[in-house]
């Protein structure tokens, strides 16, 4: 099934034009890597997939609905699709439990102990049950990151969106959370990640995306893209960060 | 010692007006600088331009003539008949409200848009947002600037005594005239004005050390 279709993508902040022109299929428990230079749009393509930037042109159709459609109720679809930003960005007045419980409580209306016991095995997936009540100025960068992970799960998505989870991380941090989105591609989670992570993308992705200049230059298995890149611009990129 | 034991008592009548309309005005005062903020904040224009004109109009006069605007004025108009102290408290929230919403805009700017972000990414819409998310924080770092208003604006009920309003100041200026010792009357009078401000300022912080730690 094919649960990401974008075709012809483009967006422009003003006069940039960050987006050219992109077009690509996420099919069901694919992870798909995106790699590419700093600024050219990688973060940028993630965040149209869920509308979080408004798109200029083109399409992106999550399970079949065209979420550029004005009429589609957007927070519907976005219950589907998790997201994982490079700053966490949990909510600090919060504690870690009322972060994972919050959006099905207020948004898909479960009721508080079932939310909590859901919240409760996700903290348990990623390891943090016992910070259940301590808050996000209370954790290092890697454990904000599960939390993070926790709470979009919360809400049973389909997909999974990352952009680059680990850049914000001390190194030694970056494994637990790497482990964690392993755990979650073993599970069949259909995610699509943005990283600086070549490792990850190599033995992760089932595709990689190289992201350049507004086009998606190059999209082939790891194997081929890191070990027989294509063009000219993938080479360079690779040369640079191999 | 004597004109203390006598005006007293009318004082404290007039403090009860005083904190009255206090705790009425400054309630709608908040709610109507939370609407103009979110109007001010608001995707559509013309709420924009409302907002703004609203404050500048306040920001741009001084209290007392909002205050005869609104007694003297509005009630010149066959349709309208507000007594002193409705006036008085009207004007208070309206002022205060002004002010209140540049707080409350400001509070809400400061707010990492990262916020947001996670939040609607959830599949929460503008106003879950807005209430469960960014008001939330945005008022732990608001506290110290809205006490500061609060108290200008507790300060701001004196002047209704110009219209008649019997609140502290108006109390005050009977019994310095019926005592004869206006240096005593008003040295009290500036006491208890005193006495409240500091307590509120004290509540302030409290709340302000139980929220704001996180
Ligand atoms: N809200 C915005 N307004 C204006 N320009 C923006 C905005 N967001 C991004 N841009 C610009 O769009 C381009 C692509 O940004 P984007 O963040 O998508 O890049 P990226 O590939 O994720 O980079 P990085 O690896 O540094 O995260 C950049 O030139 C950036 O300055
Ligand atoms: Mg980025």
């Amino acid at each position: 099934m094919t649960m990401i279709r974008v075709e012809n993508l483009k967006k422009s902040f003003g006069n940039l034009e960050v987006i050219k022109d992109m077009s690509t299929v996420v099919e069901e428990k694919e992870v798909i890597c995106v790699i590419g230079p700093s600024g050219s749009g990688k973060s940028t393509f993630l965040r149209c997939l869920n509308r979080l930037e408004e798109i200029t042109g083109g399409h992106v159709y999550i399970e079949g609905v065209d979420i550029t459609d004005p009429k589609v109720d957007i927070n519907k679809i976005r219950q589907d699709v998790g997201m994982v930003f490079q700053q966490f960005n949990l909510f600090p007045h919060k504690s870690v439990l009322e972060n994972v419980i919050l959006a099905p409580m207020k948004v898909k209306k479960s009721d508080r102990k079932a939310s909590e016991k859901k919240a409760y095995e996700l903290l348990d997936k990623v390891g943090l049950r016992e910070k259940a009540k301590a808050y996000p100025g209370e954790l290092s960068g890697g454990q904000k990151q599960r939390v993070a992970i926790a709470r979009a799960l919360a809400m049973d998505p389909k997909i999974m969106l990352f952009d680059e989870p680990t850049s914000a991380l001390d190194p030694e941090m970056v494994g637990d959370v790497l482990d964690v989105m392993k755990q979650l591609a073993h599970e069949g989670m259909t995610m699509v990640v943005v990283t600086h992570e070549m490792g990850f993308a190599a033995e992760m992705g089932d595709r990689v995306l190289f992201i350049d200049g507004g086009y998606i230059v190059e999209e082939n298995v790891p194997k081929e893209l890191f070990g027989n890149p294509q063009h000219e611009r993938t080479k360079a990129f690779l040369s640079k960060v191999l | 010692m004597e004109t203390i034991v006598n005006a007293f008592p009318y004082l404290m009548e007039g403090l009860q007006v005083t904190l009255y309309i206090f705790a009425i005005a400054i309630v709608f005062g908040f709610l109507i600088g939370l609407v103009v903020a979110l109007f001010r904040l608001a995707p559509l224009k013309i709420l924009n331009w409302i907002a703004k004109i609203f404050v500048d109009a306040i920001r741009g006069t001084p209290f007392i003539v909002q205050l005869f605007f609104i007694y003297f004025g509005l009630n010149s108009l066959a349709f309208i008949s507000l007594d002193n102290t409705t006036a008085g408290i009207v004007t208070v929230a309206i002022n205060a409200g002004a002010y209140f919403s540049e707080i409350i805009r400001a509070g809400i700017q400061s707010i990492d848009k990262g916020q947001t972000e996670a939040a609607r990414s959830l599949g929460l819409n503008s106003t879950q947002n807005m209430r469960y998310i960014i008001l939330p924080q945005a008022f732990r770092r608001m506290l110290p600037t809205i006490t500061n208003q609060a108290i200008i604006s507790l300060k701001d009920t004196s002047l209704l005594s110009v219209i008649g309003v019997a609140d502290l100041t108006q109390e005050g200026r009977i019994q310095a005239s019926a005592t004869f010792d206006a240096f005593n009357v008003y040295l009290i009078l500036g006491i208890i004005y005193f006495v409240i401000i500091y307590l509120l300022s004290m509540l302030a912080s409290f709340v302000e050390r139980k929220f704001v730690l996180r």
